[in-house]
C-alpha cells in the first residue's frame, strides 16, 4: 500500500483542458472530461483517485496555477 | 545669495538639472548637446544630491531608461539633439501613453537626416505636434537665453508632473552653445520617498503594498471603447493646458503695425530687427511664444486685430507659421522668413523680408 | 481502512496550491501555453522570499505583453524590446528593488538586442527571464531569430533557409560572454522536475539581485504549440526533440 494518499481539486471553469497535467501524472490518476466547462473546454479531472499519492506533478505543470493539491500520510 | 555665473547653455542645464532636485539624467552624446552630459559626469552629483547619471547605449535606450526611472515617480531626464529626438519618438508616445511625467531636452540641429551640426529649429513640428504615433502632445518650452535654460528645467518638471505628461525644452545649437550671464537656481533637495508617495502615490512603481492595488504603466488598451476613453481624458488634459499654460512675451506691441512671431535665438535676432525696422519708420513689434504647445494661439488671433500684417521668422523652411496661419485664421496676410540647414537669419534680411513680404506686397 | 476524499481534501493537507502572487484573472495564453508556468513560478519564488512589496516587473511586446495582470506586483509595460533600458532606469534609481524583465524571443533576441547586450554588460542589478519559444506567437507565427533552420512558420513558409534568413541566434551563448552577467542559464518547464530546476534558476537570479551581482539570465527553452500547429503535449515533445539539441540545456555561467 501507498505511503501517502494525494487528491487534486482542479479549478474547473479556469481549466483549460491542455492536458498537461494528465501527461505529467506518473499515477495514472488524470484525464480531460467528456463535459466541458462554461468556455468549451474539456477540464481535467481525476478519474482514479485511489491511485493519487499527492506528488504535486500535476500542480507544478499546470500552467493556469488551477490545481490545487492534498496529501496524507497513511502509514 | 542668488549665484550668478557666465555659462553655456548646455552646462546649465546640467547645473539646474542637478539643483532642482533631479533624480536621474540618462543620455547618449550628439552634436551640439554633449555637454549637458559631460557637465554632469564632471560634477558628479550622485556624490552630492544622489542624482544617478548614465551614459546609455542609444537614444533608444536613454528614453527607454527615463520611460522605466519615470515610472517610478522620480524626476527624470534626457538631452539629445534632432537625430536622437526622432529615435526617442518612439519612447515619448510610450511615455505620453503611459501619462509619466519627464523632462527631455532638444538642442535643435539641422536636418534632415545627419544634416548638419549647426544651429536650426525645424523640430518643431517633432516636438509640438506629437512626434510619434498616435493623439498625443508634449509641453514644450522655448528658450531664448542661457537663463531660460536655467528657469524652464525647473518650470519643465513642474508642468510635467502637473499634467502627467512629458515635457520638452525645444531649444537649439545657439542657445545650447552660446555663454551668458545666468543665475542659478537655489538648491532644491530631491524628493524623499514620502514626498513621491504624496505626490504620486496613485500610480507609481514604488513596489506593491498589501493595502493597495498593483500599479501598471502601461499604454495598452484592447478594448477600443476604453482605449477612446482614455484617448478622450487625453484630449481634456490638452485643452486644460491649453487654457490654463499658454506662456508667451509681448515685445514693442503696443503701437506697432507689423508683427514678429518668433521664438528661441530668432526671438533675439527678431530684437535688432525691430530697433533697425523702427529706425526706418517702420512699426514693428515681436510676440514671441514661449510655450509652443500649448501655442499662443488667442494672443496671436488678438494682436492678428491690430496689426497690418505677420512675418514669422524662423530658422526652418516654415513650419511655426502653420499654426500662425492657424491663430490669424485669414484676417491679415501672415508670411514666413526662414533660414535653414544651420544658417542663422540676419537683423538686416529680416526686415528686408518685411518690406518684401508683407508691406510691399 | 478506507479513505474517503473528503478526509484528504481539507485545508491543511494542501500541499500544492496557486500563490497568492499570481492574481485570480485568467492568463489569455493558448492552452498548454508554458507561459503560465514560467508566471507561476515567478510569482512563487517572490512569495517565498517575501518581496512582493519590493518586486517591479517589466513586460515586453509579445504574447506576455498583459503579464502585469498576472503577477500581482508592481509592472511596467515597455515598448517592443525596450524593456531592459526601462528596467535600468528602474533599478539605478531603486537599487533596493527587485528588477525583473519579462521577454520573448523576438522582444529580446530581434528588436531588442542592443537593449539586452548593454544592459547585461554594464551589469545591471536585474534579473532577465527570457521565453525562447522560436516564434513569434502574439502576431501570428512569423519567424523569430531563434527560429529552426529547416522550421516552418508564417514567414518561412518553406522552412528557414540560413541564405535567406541567417541561422537561429543562441544569444543566450554570447550573454554568458559579457563581463557584466553573474548567472546564465538555459531551463525549461514541460515536466514536474524541470520546472523545479527552473524555479530553483529564478530563485538564484532573484537572489543575486539581493547580493547585488550584477545580471542574472534565466532562458526558459519553451513551447508554442498555436504556432507550431502541434497540441499541447506534441509541443513539449517536438522542444525535447529539435530545441534542445539547439538550445541544449545547462548553466553557461555561475559566479
Amino acid at each position: 500500500m501507498a505511503k501517502f494518499r494525494g487528491a487534486i481539486v482542479v479549478d474547473k471553469e479556469k481549466c483549460k483542458g491542455c492536458g498537461l497535467c494528465v501527461a505529467a501524472c506518473p499515477a495514472k490518476v488524470l484525464d480531460l472530461a467528456k463535459e466541458v466547462n462554461g468556455k468549451g473546454y474539456h477540464y481535467s479531472q481525476m478519474v482514479n483517485p485511489e491511485a493519487c499519492i499527492g506528488c504535486a506533478s500535476c500542480g507544478l505543470v499546470c500552467p493556469d496555477a488551477v490545481i490545487t493539491v492534498y496529501k496524507i500520510n497513511v502509514q | 545669495m542668488a549665484e550668478v555665473k557666465l555659462m553655456k547653455g548646455n552646462e546649465v542645464i546640467a547645473e539646474a538639472a542637478i539643483r532642482c532636485g533631479c533624480d536621474g539624467y540618462f543620455g547618449y552624446p550628439i552634436t551640439p548637446q554633449s555637454e549637458v552630459m559631460e557637465t554632469l559626469m564632471l560634477r558628479k552629483p550622485w556624490e552630492e544630491t544622489g542624482m544617478v547619471v548614465l551614459q546609455a547605449e542609444s537614444e533608444l535606450a536613454s528614453i527607454n531608461m527615463v520611460y522605466g526611472a519615470a515610472a517610478t515617480g522620480k524626476k527624470v531626464m534626457t538631452s539629445s539633439s534632432s537625430p536622437g529626438i526622432s529615435l526617442m519618438q518612439e519612447g515619448l508616445t510610450y511615455l505620453a501613453g503611459a501619462e509619466l511625467p519627464c523632462l527631455v531636452v532638444d538642442v535643435v540641429r539641422g536636418g534632415p537626416g545627419l544634416g548638419t551640426i549647426q544651429p536650426a529649429q525645424s523640430d518643431y513640428f517633432q516636438a509640438v505636434k506629437g512626434g510619434g504615433h498616435g493623439d498625443y502632445h508634449l509641453i514644450v518650452l522655448a528658450p531664448a537665453s542661457v537663463q531660460e535654460m536655467n528657469d524652464f528645467v525647473d518650470l519643465g518638471f513642474e508642468l510635467a508632473f502637473k499634467y502627467r505628461n512629458p515635457a520638452m525644452i525645444l531649444a537649439d545649437g545657439v542657445i545650447g552653445q552660446m555663454m551668458e550671464k545666468v543665475q542659478l537656481s537655489d538648491y532644491k533637495p530631491r524628493w524623499t520617498d514620502e514626498e513621491i508617495e504624496k505626490i504620486s502615490g496613485d500610480w507609481a512603481l514604488t513596489g506593491k503594498k498589501a493595502n493597495r492595488q498593483r500599479h501598471i504603466a502601461t499604454s495598452l488598451e484592447l478594448d477600443s471603447y476604453k482605449q477612446e476613453v482614455f484617448n478622450q481624458k487625453l484630449q481634456a488634459k490638452y485643452r486644460e493646458m491649453e487654457e490654463k499654460e499658454v506662456r508667451c512675451e509681448e515685445i514693442a506691441c503696443e503701437d506697432a503695425d507689423y508683427l514678429f512671431v518668433a521664438y528661441g535665438s530668432c526671438s533675439r535676432i527678431c530684437q535688432k530687427a525691430v530697433q533697425l525696422a523702427r529706425e526706418k519708420g517702420i512699426k514693428v513689434g515681436i510676440l514671441r511664444p514661449i510655450t509652443l504647445y500649448p501655442f499662443p494661439t488667442k494672443e496671436i488671433a488678438n494682436l492678428a486685430k491690430k496689426v497690418k500684417g505677420i512675418l514669422t521668422v524662423e530658422m526652418s523652411a516654415g513650419q511655426m507659421v502653420e499654426d500662425v496661419r492657424l491663430a490669424v485664421n485669414g484676417l491679415i496676410p501672415v508670411e514666413h522668413y526662414g533660414r535653414f540647414g544651420g544658417v542663422i537669419p540676419t537683423p538686416d534680411e529680416i526686415v528686408e523680408a518685411l518690406e518684401k513680404q508683407i508691406i510691399g506686397a | 481502512m478506507s479513505i474517503e476524499l473528503e478526509d484528504i481534501i481539507k485545508p491543511e493537507n494542501i500541499v500544492y496550491k496557486k500563490t497568492p502572487v499570481l492574481t485570480d484573472n485568467v492568463m489569455h495564453y493558448c492552452p498548454g501555453c508554458l507561459h503560465g508556468v514560467v508566471h507561476k513560478i515567478i510569482a512563487e519564488v517572490i512569495e517565498e522570499m517575501g518581496i512582493q512589496d519590493k518586486t517591479i516587473g517589466v513586460s515586453p511586446v509579445g504574447c506576455s505583453v498583459l503579464a502585469y495582470n498576472y503577477l500581482d506586483i508592481d509592472w511596467a509595460e515597455a515598448a517592443h524590446g525596450r524593456a531592459p533600458a526601462l528596467a535600468t532606469g528602474i533599478s539605478r534609481l531603486h537599487p533596493e528593488k527587485y528588477v525583473f524583465t519579462y521577454q520573448g524571443d523576438g522582444d529580446l533576441a530581434s528588436i531588442g538586442c542592443g537593449e539586452i547586450m548593454h544592459a547585461c554588460n554594464r551589469g545591471e542589478n536585474i534579473v532577465v527571464i527570457f521565453i525562447n519559444n522560436a516564434i513569434y506567437g502574439m502576431t501570428g507565427g512569423q519567424m523569430a531569430p531563434t527560429t529552426l533552420l529547416g522550421q516552418v512558420t508564417a514567414t518561412t513558409p518553406y522552412g528557414r533557409d540560413a541564405k535567406l534568413n541567417g541561422f537561429p541566434l543562441r544569444i543566450t551563448e554570447l550573454i554568458a560572454q559579457l563581463d557584466g552577467t553573474c548567472y546564465v542559464t538555459r531551463q525549461t518547464v514541460h515536466t514536474p522536475a524541470a520546472v523545479r530546476k527552473a524555479k530553483a534558476a529564478i530563485r538564484k537570479a532573484f537572489e543575486n539581485t539581493k547580493k547585488d551581482k550584477g545580471t542574472s539570465f534565466v532562458e526558459i527553452v519553451s513551447t508554442c504549440n498555436s504556432g507550431w500547429k502541434l497540441d499541447p503535449i506534441q509541443a513539449n515533445k517536438w522542444m525535447v526533440e529539435n530545441m534542445f539539441p539547439k538550445y541544449p540545456l545547462g548553466d553557461m555561467k555561475d559566479i
